[in-house]
Formats: structure tokens, C-alpha cells, sequence
């Protein structure tokens, strides 16, 4: 019988996301309901340092897939692996983040599996002894609740921020397990890896998010954006209508054709609240609303808001956080 | 080169989305439209073709209903459709992408192109599971799409920057927004349209059985999201409202 729960740790250059600590957490809980194994699966080159700590957030097991050919993340590398090692241990669940790499991944290990996989998944439950998922669909207009019953692994990738990470055991320990990692032929050559030097999160895993619409009017105008975010701590986002005119790369932007963001803190400045745009970040936690007509649909879904010109009101707020912060 | 599109229709974005009395996602009335980010994978596609040659194929699965998008891509300039139409109950992106990799099998490729998600219920992996039936590499959320010595150059995205990767073809890609600006069909491409030629197929026409493709997924309920809770607006002149506000979120929401 398969068993045991699955989390596959995501790294890039030995540092682990925080959303693998989340389905730590939230697996930790599953597999204790159900009386099973919580295993981390760790792929990667020169990452066997990294597996202690993950006892510690709750893996009974830790299995090691260490090979020069998974330095770094490619499609076919670490889809051979995982598979490969899920096709010999034969475990009940696997949980990846949904993040762009997770999201990769999961497609082709359910394929390779045969299984059945939900993505971007919001909760995780145990039904009458079967592993629950519920996901947003519609652009987060309605909800859907599935299983796989009768295929295993059941295969799920879960949204970055739902689930918080628990309190850590100081050491604990989890059993190590060196793996050989079957990484196949890998197809896709890595030529470059550009990453934009920033100092803030990045906008899908930041616990805090200052976004900017057309109400910015013009890119310089984000400086006041950035300063209120680094107060916080917070990534920087946009509205379409913002990348669209230029002023930020698609890369900042939330909603339906860009980013599904969950934070605890969603502030929205100079954004109307299309939609598409609520697509992507009405699963946070408390949304915050500055703009300057009271009739904005982003009032219909803001937690708090502020009807006022946002050149005013953003740099008193950068003001008023930073003093509550220092306090 | 010969190039294949996946092509899904979907609900408008605007579209209000309502549970029917079987506890399905209500259809009726609903405005479709071509899954955006495959209009992206139109797009890239005319642009390849007019570079380099080819033909370009839409496949799609689905009602026939998705005629409308098929007669689209075709009107921006694609040269054939093919239509699927499984007749089938409950399906899963195992099921589509079972019948899909079936479907290009019997046609001419060295580029298969999607979008990296479906706006509705998508959940960016069918056209991922499609490379892995058909055995071919695949590069996510391209951005920009180049081609030399029977080779691929993509750039995709990842958090926080992008990664150029080349692959050799024939080889699939997913479409992420950034790689083109999709053109709008011309009256004449229009009325050609017409004129293009449109296969329909069943499932037995591929050869398949509703037992191949039984989904892996089983729905066990839809149900709307409970409507926030009305929030309020903090009032005053700037600095009040700032200040009652930096005060709400440390008391109340406990979130700063
Ligand atoms: C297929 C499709 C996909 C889409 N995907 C997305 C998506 O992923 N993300 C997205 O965001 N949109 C998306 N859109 C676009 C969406 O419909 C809206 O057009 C867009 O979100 C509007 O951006 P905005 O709120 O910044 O601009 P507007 O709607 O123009 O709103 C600007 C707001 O700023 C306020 N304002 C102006 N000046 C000030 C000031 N000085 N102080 C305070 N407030 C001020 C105004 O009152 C107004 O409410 C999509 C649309 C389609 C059709
Ligand atoms: N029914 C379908 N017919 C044709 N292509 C599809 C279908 N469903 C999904 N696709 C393709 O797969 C991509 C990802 O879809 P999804 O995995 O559903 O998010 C889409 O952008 C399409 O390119």
C-alpha cells in the first residue's frame, strides 16, 4: 500500500523557500491523522547540510538526492528524479509549492506517475481517511473540492502563504536517506539565469505587498510605493493598467494574467479593483484600500480604506507604520 | 516548421460564475473567449510561421461550442482546426491532455506551443503532460521564443528574474504574458476563415476509449467563496486617517 506524505523541498542556491516549511506544517498534521510518514524530498547539489534543519520542521525522513546535474533547477533533471524515486518508494501524497518551479515539476511527476494532480491549492484536509484539496477556480469565483481516490500518489501544489509554519522542535531529527538520483537526460540547457538584484521579497511569498495602479500616473511616482514597502518589509506590485503603460515589467503584475499573491497585508494605491485584478490577491489575509473616488469597487473588498488623493496619504502612511513598527 | 497550437476556450474574465442545481459550475449564458495566454500561443505561432514557414494547427478539446475560438485563430491567421469533442461527463487535465498528445500524434510538428495556464478552471499542466506523453522536452512561461540549427532559445520566467534555455526541437512551450501582443483578426482573415478547413473528431476516431482517459481527479464539490466581510473607511483628513489606520492594522487586524 502507498504511504507516507511527501514534500518536495525547494532550493535555489542552498536556500530553502519558506513555503516548503509551509507544507511541512500542514503535511505534519496530515500524516499524523493518517498515521503515516512525513518525508521531505530534497534534490539538489551540495544540499545534504540542509537536511537536519528539516526535522526540525516536522520530516520524519529526509531523502537526499544529491547530484552535480541538479545544481540547478531544470524540468527534466528533477522530474526524472523525483519520479523515479516516488516510482520506488511508492508514497500515498506528494506536495510541492505552487511556485514556478513547483508548478513545473508537478505537471510532469503526475504524468510520469500516471496521477492525478490539483494545483494551486488553498487547504488540505483529511476526509474519512482521504486527503482532501479545495482550489480557487474562476479566477477565485468559486471553489472546488477534489480527491483522487484509487490513484496514488495523490498529487497537490499548494499556494505559497496559506498555510503558516509552525513552531520548530530544536532537535528534532529526521532520518536521513541518501538516494541515488536517476536525473535521466536532461533536454533543457541552461544558457543564463538573469535575477533582478532587490532588496524586497518576492511579490508571490512576501508576507506584505504595496501595489500601484494607474492612479500612480507615471513610473517615478512608485518611489513613494518602495518606501512605504520597505518600511514593511513588503514586495512592490502593480495593476495591468500600470504594466500595461509601461511603468512596471509584467513581472509586478497581480491579478488573473499575473501573480496570485496571498499576503497578510494587500495594500492597494491608485487601483480601481477590476476583476481580474481581485483575481489575484483577494485571498489575502487584510486588504487595504487608498483611492480617491468612494464609489472604487476596491472599497467593496478592502478590509480598510482611505478615500483620499494616494500622493497625500501613502507618504503619512510610510510615516505612521514606520513609528508602530520602532514602537 | 510545423506548428501546433493547444487551444482552450474559457469563460470571460468578466464573467459571473454561478453553482447550478446538480452543484456544477453554471454554463449557460456565459461568455467565452479564447484562453488569453493561448492567444499569446497563437500569436507566437503566426510570428514563427511568417519567419520561417509552416503551417499552423489549433487542436482543442472541448463542446462544440469551441468552434467560435477555432474560427478565431483561424481568422488571426491559423491555417487549419481540430476540433475533439469527447462527449464525455467528467474529465480531468489527465483526460484533455490524454486526448490532445493523441490528437498532435497524428499531425506534423516541430513546435508545439500552449498557454502556461487556463484562466477558468486551468491549472497549467496540460500542456506539460502533453510533452511528457508525446516524449518531448518542455520550457514553461516563455517570454521570448528565438530559433537557430534546428534548435530553440526560450526565455522564461522564474521569481525574481528570467532564464534562457535552449532546447532541441521538437519541443513544447507555454506562453506567459510578455512574449508578443496578440493582433486582432482582419475582416479578410475574417471571411478566409470560412473557408479553412475544420476537423471534427470523437474520441473513437483517435482510437481511444472513455477508459483510457477516466480522470484521476474526482470533483467532490463547488462552492462559492463566503463574501468578505464589508470592511470600513477610516475617515478624516490625511494625516487622521493615516494614523487611525496605522493604529487599526496594529490593534485590530494585528497584522502590522
Ligand atoms: C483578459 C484580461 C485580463 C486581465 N488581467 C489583469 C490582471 O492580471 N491584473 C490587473 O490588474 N488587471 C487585469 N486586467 C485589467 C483590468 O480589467 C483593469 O483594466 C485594470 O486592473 C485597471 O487597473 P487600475 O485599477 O490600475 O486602473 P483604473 O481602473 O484606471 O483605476 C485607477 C484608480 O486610481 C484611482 N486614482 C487615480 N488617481 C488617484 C490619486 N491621486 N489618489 C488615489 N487614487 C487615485 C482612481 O480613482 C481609480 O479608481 C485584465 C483585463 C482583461 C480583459
Ligand atoms: N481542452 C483543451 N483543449 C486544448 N488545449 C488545452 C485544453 N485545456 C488546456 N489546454 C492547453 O493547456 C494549457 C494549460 O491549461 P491548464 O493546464 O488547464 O491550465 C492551456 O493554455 C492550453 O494551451
Amino acid at each position: 500500500m502507498a504511504k507516507g506524505i511527501w514534500v518536495f523541498v525547494e532550493q535555489r542556491d542552498g536556500k530553502i523557500k519558506k513555503v516548503t516549511y509551509e507544507l511541512l506544517s500542514a503535511g505534519r498534521k496530515v500524516a499524523d491523522g493518517l498515521g503515516e510518514e512525513l518525508c521531505a524530498v530534497l534534490p539538489g547539489n551540495g544540499v545534504a547540510g540542509l537536511a537536519p534543519a528539516l526535522g526540525e520542521y516536522g520530516a520524519d525522513k529526509v531523502f537526499v538526492l544529491e547530484s552535480g546535474a541538479l545544481e540547478k533547477y531544470t524540468t527534466d533533471g528533477y522530474a526524472n528524479a523525483v519520479a523515479s524515486l516516488a516510482k520506488q518508494y511508492e508514497p500515498g501524497a506528494i506536495l510541492m509549492g505552487c511556485t514556478v518551479a513547483g508548478r513545473d515539476l508537478a505537471a510532469q511527476v503526475a504524468q510520469k506517475l500516471g496521477t492525478g494532480l490539483m494545483t494551486d491549492c488553498t487547504d488540505m484536509s483529511l476526509e474519512e481517511g482521504q486527503l482532501v484539496f479545495t482550489r480557487p477556480v474562476y479566477a477565485g469565483k468559486a471553489f472546488v473540492k477534489a480527491s483522487c481516490p484509487g490513484v496514488r500518489p495523490v498529487m497537490a501544489t499548494i499556494r505559497p502563504n496559506v498555510f503558516s509554519v509552525g513552531e520548530t522542535q530544536p532537535g528534532r531529527s529526521a532520518e536521513v536517506v541518501s538516494a541515488p538520483a536517476d536525473t535521466g537526460e536532461i533536454r533543457q540547457v541552461i544558457k543564463d539565469v538573469v535575477l533582478q538584484v532587490s532588496t524586497r521579497p518576492e511579490l508571490t511569498e512576501a508576507d506584505a505587498i504595496v501595489s500601484g495602479g494607474r492612479g500612480m500616473k507615471g513610473p517615478e511616482n512608485f518611489k513613494i510605493l518602495e518606501e512605504l514597502a520597505d518600511v514593511l518589509g513588503a514586495a512592490v506590485g502593480a495593476s495591468r493598467a500600470a504594466v500595461d503603460a509601461g511603468w512596471k515589467s509584467h513581472s509586478f503584475q497581480v491579478g488573473q494574467t499575473g501573480k496570485t499573491v496571498s499576503p497578510v497585508l494587500y495594500i492597494a494605491c491608485g487601483i480601481s479593483g477590476a476583476i481580474q485584478h481581485l483575481a489575484g490577491m483577494s485571498s489575502s489575509k487584510c486588504i487595504v484600500a487608498v483611492n480617491k473616488d468612494p464609489e472604487a469597487n476596491i472599497f467593496k473588498v478592502a478590509d480598510y480604506g482611505i478615500v483620499g488623493d494616494l500622493f497625500d496619504v501613502v507618504p503619512l502612511l510610510k510615516e505612521e507604520f514606520k513609528k508602530k513598527l520602532e514602537s | 516548421m510545423n506548428i501546433v497550437v493547444c487551444m482552450k476556450q474559457t469563460f470571460d474574465t468578466e464573467a459571473k460564475i454561478a453553482i447550478d442545481s446538480n452543484g456544477r459550475i453554471n454554463r449557460q449564458g456565459v461568455s467565452l473567449i479564447m484562453n488569453p495566454y493561448d492567444e499569446f500561443a497563437v500569436e507566437e505561432a503566426l510570428r514563427i510561421k511568417e519567419k520561417l514557414g509552416g503551417e499552423v494547427t489549433v487542436v482543442t478539446v472541448g463542446g462544440q461550442e469551441t468552434q467560435d475560438a477555432l474560427r478565431q485563430a483561424l481568422a488571426m491567421g491559423a491555417d487549419r482546426a481540430v476540433l475533439v469533442d469527447p462527449g464525455l461527463e467528467e474529465t480531468d487535465e489527465f483526460t484533455t491532455a490524454t486526448i490532445l498528445a493523441k490528437a498532435i500524434s497524428g499531425l506534423k510538428y516541430d513546435i508545439i506551443l500552449g498557454g502556461f495556464r487556463a484562466i477558468d478552471d486551468g491549472s497549467s499542466q496540460v500542456t506539460g503532460r502533453v510533452a511528457e506523453i508525446l516524449g518531448l522536452p518542455v520550457v514553461n512561461m516563455v517570454v521570448k521564443l528565438e530559433f537557430a540549427d534546428g534548435k530553440a532559445v526560450a526565455t522564461s520566467e522564474i521569481e525574481g528574474g528570467s532564464q534562457v534555455i535552449e532546447v532541441a526541437l521538437p519541443a513544447v512551450f507555454t506562453a506567459q504574458k510578455g512574449l508578443n501582443e496578440p493582433r486582432y483578426p482582419s475582416m479578410k482573415g475574417i471571411m478566409q476563415a470560412k473557408k479553412k478547413p475544420m476537423e471534427k473528431k470523437g474520441l473513437g476516431d483517435l482510437g481511444l476509449d472513455a477508459a483510457q482517459v477516466a480522470p484521476k481527479v474526482k470533483v467532490i464539490s463547488y462552492f462559492l467563496p463566503s463574501a468578505r466581510a464589508a470592511g470600513r473607511i477610516v475617515p478624516g483628513e490625511p494625516a487622521d486617517a493615516a494614523r487611525d489606520l496605522a493604529n487599526a492594522l496594529r490593534e485590530e487586524a494585528k497584522v502590522i
